[in-house]
Parts: structure tokens; C-alpha cells; sequence
């Protein structure tokens, strides 16, 4: 039998390791703009524009490595990508507009802090893209 | 949708891994479509057709309401 899956398997390795290469990128910039910030140039905007606009190519460039990830997956594995996508942006978009206005109707005793919404979005795509694996098994 | 896949697929006494490879798709998707949870996409239908030398209606059990 010919082997299609070599040539696909080998492509989304290396797509997996751009993805892996261009978050923890992302990840180490965004740590750098606070504490740089904070830190080591609390005086100047310049360098604090700079890490920022450093930390947002590096980000679009995630974007782009997951977008082209996505290209390298099977047509299950895309649907199934999907609908954990689906799922977390509903959920963020309906539970994060409903803790924002907590924190504005005084419900809650301190500020919602948006690294909630992301360690959200984080527990929601993981549990999302469990079940729905589940499902198709 | 119904298929015939998996007795195909034994016939010939392939793996899903086996036939996984051969159509360029991962085992869990083969599974998928052999259990009728998943339907495959046009290119998919066309290389397990080319693969068992059977047109893609022999392949599939196409029902509207299914």
C-alpha cells in the first residue's frame, strides 16, 4: 500500500514544533513586557512600545503557525478542532461578558481580571476537545 | 452514513492503522468511519474506492434521512 501518511505525518510534525517554537516566543515576550516594565525600564515608553510590538508580531505569528497546523490535520481532527473552537469562544464570549458585568453591578468583591477569561479559555478548549475525541472513538 | 470499510478492511486483513496510512487520514478517523460516526470527505470516499477497487456506492450505504 502506498503511504499517504508518511509525507502528512511529517509535515505536521514540523508544523507542531513552528507552533511549539512561535508560543513559547509569545509566552516569554508577554513576560518580558510586564516585567520589563516593571523592572528594567519603568521610565521608558519607548522600550515599552517596543517589547509590546515585539510581544504582538511574535502573537500574530502564533496565529499563523496554529492556522497552518490546522491545514496539516486530517478532516476529523479539523472538525473535531472546530467544534472544541466553537465551544470556547461561545463560552468565553457569553461567561466572560457575565463575570465582566459581576464585577460592574458590584457582585463580586475585587476587579475581573482578564487572566481568568484566559485560564478559561484554556480548561474549556482542553475539556471540549476531550469529549468530542470521546465521542467520535 | 453505513459502509462496508471494516469488512473490507479485513478481507484484506488490514489494521485501521494500516488502511490509516494508505488513505492519508489517522486511525481514529478510520475508526470513525468504519463505526458510521463520521462521514468522510470527497478525496477520502475516492482513495478507499481506488484502494478496494469498488466504486464509492458499493463503498457507502447513502440514506437522505440517515
Amino acid at each position: 500500500m502506498k503511504d499517504l501518511n508518511t509525507k502528512r505525518q511529517s509535515e505536521r510534525q514540523l508544523a507542531l514544533k513552528k507552533l511549539s517554537i512561535w508560543t513559547i516566543s509569545w509566552v516569554a515576550s508577554q513576560a518580558l513586557v510586564i516585567f520589563g516594565s516593571l523592572l528594567l525600564w519603568p521610565e521608558s515608553p519607548l522600550l515599552k512600545i517596543a517589547s509590546l510590538s515585539i510581544n504582538v508580531l511574535l502573537g500574530i505569528q502564533m496565529i499563523l503557525a496554529n492556522r497552518h497546523l490546522f491545514k496539516k490535520l486530517d478532516e476529523l481532527e479539523r472538525l473535531l478542532q472546530l467544534e472544541a473552537l466553537a465551544w470556547t469562544l461561545g463560552l468565553t464570549l457569553v461567561i466572560g461578558l457575565a463575570y465582566s458585568s459581576l464585577d460592574i453591578i458590584n457582585l463580586i468583591p475585587f476587579d475581573a481580571e482578564i487572566s481568568y477569561l484566559v485560564m478559561f479559555m484554556g480548561i474549556t478548549y482542553f475539556i471540549s476537545l476531550t469529549i468530542n475525541k470521546k465521542r467520535y472513538e | 452514513m453505513k459502509n462496508k470499510i471494516r469488512d473490507l478492511r479485513a478481507e484484506k486483513s488490514w489494521t485501521q492503522e494500516d488502511l490509516a496510512k494508505a488513505v492519508g487520514v489517522s486511525r481514529q478517523t478510520i475508526n470513525a468511519i468504519e463505526k458510521g460516526k463520521f462521514d468522510p470527505s470527497l478525496p477520502t470516499a475516492f482513495r478507499l474506492s481506488k484502494l478496494f477497487q469498488k466504486p464509492i456506492e458499493d463503498l457507502f450505504d447513502f440514506n437522505e434521512e440517515s
